[in-house]
């Protein structure tokens, strides 16, 4: 029914993915100009060959600034993915193998989180405890786990009553050993695909709270704080506006997209689900 | 059915009374005063605004006050705009943040049903390809980005609509769509696959091969299935679309609850941001509630063994 190879989109994706990471982390290095360098004799210039994306209303050059935003949103969102994982791999691997009184309260605690509106707790934190990039992380790291505990423990339960896992315990493996050595490694596979699947979420909230002005500050720049400079000037400048978006929605779609490959390559079922 | 209401209840309410316990106990918990920021203050003047402010108490009365406070609906004074209350502040921008959250859901449902089943009943065609490609594309432009485009094109290069404010339900179209599209977007994904999967199904050929029609066999056997994982996803949907109302009326200019909490979040007004936090988590949680019994009521597999 489907062909072996990668469908189009995907490798599309990973095509765009590759050259925007590429740029992040050569850029900056490779360009003459400094993210933070302010040239009074070039405010406000359209693109050219000089300056890829223009430059801003004070003269700093965009390309630059665009790559340095996006070393901060990327990571960010691998920071972030870091502690939805140390926590959300544990507490649904606990869960799961457990069961009984135990699953019960620690996913009532999960249901719980659910509830709460994620974004704005994150901007609670960021009122509360200062705005750095650390209270970032853990805030955004504390909202995002909860999908992670969920399919891990899913797989838990699935695999607890596996005959290999019968044949552990009967061979008088430790709790401890059988989820750790034989539990988690056979679910690599859908942590991997959930943890692509979160990474443009991440990105996006960071964004969305850089550009109401509560997350990274000037002169340290990210893709929230770009759109935000963007809109200020789009009807005189509009690439202050369009640049910095377009690599935000690009990065979004491709991680989207790729992600949304890999389940249906891991559960063949989910491919009608999840569209074209 | 009953049972099943009073425990999700029940659940509701512990969920929301730990919410309010933790974001009571962390705005204790952070560094600083309220009155740290300002002109050093003479002591007696001081004591009479902590006493005010209730933060003259040991931690545990405080608790039990705001609480007290909490469930006669009050929710305290604002830290920084000293004339107001919280409930004033709220009462004046609920209207406009309700207004928007639930006209976009709405135009998101009626857009997402369309093109869902359209896609859907079209598998495999080049609609199909289409209408996807388009939501996978409407997924991926944030709001912070579309939310300008739109103010760009519609405000000011073509001047259909106003670009800011909120004064006749003109204002409301454009900030409505841009919070809206997103959600109709992966509402459309579900649904088509819904109705994918649905087509296929045995008692769906069965019903066509009773010659029952197409129209009755679409509405009764198709769709009602096919409609599941839209109602499960409209929970976490209406959360997602309740903090977008944030960002949306920010750049609409749109006097809402988000702006406030914008405003207090950038002040830190901190009763102010715990007090947007606290009605945005309760919405939430009616919401939640509402899904749970839909959902209940509408699949025909639980509606069956329920009786």
């Amino acid at each position: 029914m489907k062909s072996r190879g990668l469908p189009l989109p995907s490798i599309v994706a990973l095509t765009i993915l590759g050259a925007i990471v590429l740029g992040t982390l050569l850029g900056p290095e490779l360009s003459p100009y400094d993210s933070e360098l302010i040239d009074w004799e070039q405010l406000e210039q359209p693109p050219s060959l000089g300056h890829w994306f223009g430059t801003d209303v004070i003269g700093r050059d965009l390309f630059v600034r665009t790559m340095e935003g996006a070393r901060v949103s990327f990571t960010i969102a691998l920071l972030t993915t870091v502690i939805s994982l140390s926590i959300g791999i544990p507490w649904g691997a606990v869960a799961g193998f457990l069961g009984g009184a135990i699953d019960q309260f620690m996913m009532r605690i999960v249901d719980g989180f659910y509830c709460l509106p994620g974004l704005l707790v994150v901007i609670l934190l960021v009122v509360l405890f200062g705005q750095n990039q650390y209270v970032l992380f853990a805030g955004l790291g504390m909202i995002s786990w909860l999908n992670i505990a969920r399919i891990v423990r899913a797989q838990t339960m699935r695999l607890r009553y596996s005959p290999f896992i019968q044949a552990a315990k009967g061979l008088g493996a430790s709790t401890t050993t059988i989820v750790v050595k034989h539990i988690l490694p056979n679910m690599v596979g859908p942590i991997v695909v959930y943890s692509t699947l979160m990474i443009p979420g991440v990105i996006l909230a960071e964004s969305f709270i850089s550009f109401l002005g509560l997350g990274i500050q000037e002169p340290n720049t990210s893709w929230g704080v770009l759109v935000a400079d963007g809109t200020q000037t789009m009807e005189s400048s509009p690439w202050i506006l369009t640049f910095p978006s377009a690599c935000l929605a690009l990065t979004v779609w491709c991680l989207n997209t790729l992600g949304d490959t890999m389940r249906d390559h891991l559960d063949p079922t989910s491919g009608m689900r999840s569209g074209a | 059915m009953t049972q099943f209401l009073v425990r999700r209840i029940f659940f509701a309410a512990i969920t929301f009374f730990a919410i309010v316990t933790v974001v009571f106990f962390l705005v204790r918990l952070a560094p600083g005063g309220p009155f740290d920021g300002e002109r050093r203050l003479p002591p007696e003047i001081e004591t009479n605004l902590r006493a005010a402010y209730n933060l003259d108490a040991p931690l545990y009365e405080q608790y039990r006050r705001f609480v007290v406070q909490l469930l006669q609906g009050d929710l305290g004074p604002s830290f920084k705009q000293k004339d107001f209350s919280i409930n004033e502040l709220i009462a004046a921008g609920l209207p406009v943040s309700m207004g928007l959250g639930i006209s976009a859901l709405f135009v998101a449902l009626l857009l997402g049903l369309l093109i869902g089943t359209t896609a859907g009943f079209n598998q495999g065609t080049a609609i199909d390809r289409v209408l996807m490609g388009l939501s996978n594309f409407n997924l991926a432009i944030p709001t912070i980005v579309s939310a300008p485009l739109m103010v760009l094109i519609f405000s000011v290069a073509l001047s259909l609509f106003p670009a800011g404010g909120a004064d006749t339900w003109w204002h409301f179209v454009l900030p409505t769509f841009a919070l809206a599209i997103p959600f109709s977007a992966e509402l459309a994904r579900l649904i088509r696959g819904g109705v994918a999967e649905t087509i296929s199904e045995p008692h769906v050929r069965t019903a066509y091969a009773k010659g029952i029609g197409t129209v009755r066999t679409v509405n009764r056997h198709i769709l009602p299935i096919a409609v599941l994982p839209m109602i499960s996803y409209l929970a976490p949907a209406a959360a997602g679309l309740l903090t977008g109302t944030v960002v949306i009326e920010q750049v609409f200019n749109l006097p809402g609850i988000g702006r406030y909490f914008v405003d207090g979040a950038l002040n830190r007004d901190y009763t102010l941001v715990m007090g947007v936090t606290i009605v945005y988590s309760l919405a939430i949680l009616i919401f939640n509630l509402i899904a749970d019994v839909a959902y209940g009521l509408v699949d025909p597999r639980i509606r069956v063994t329920q009786k």
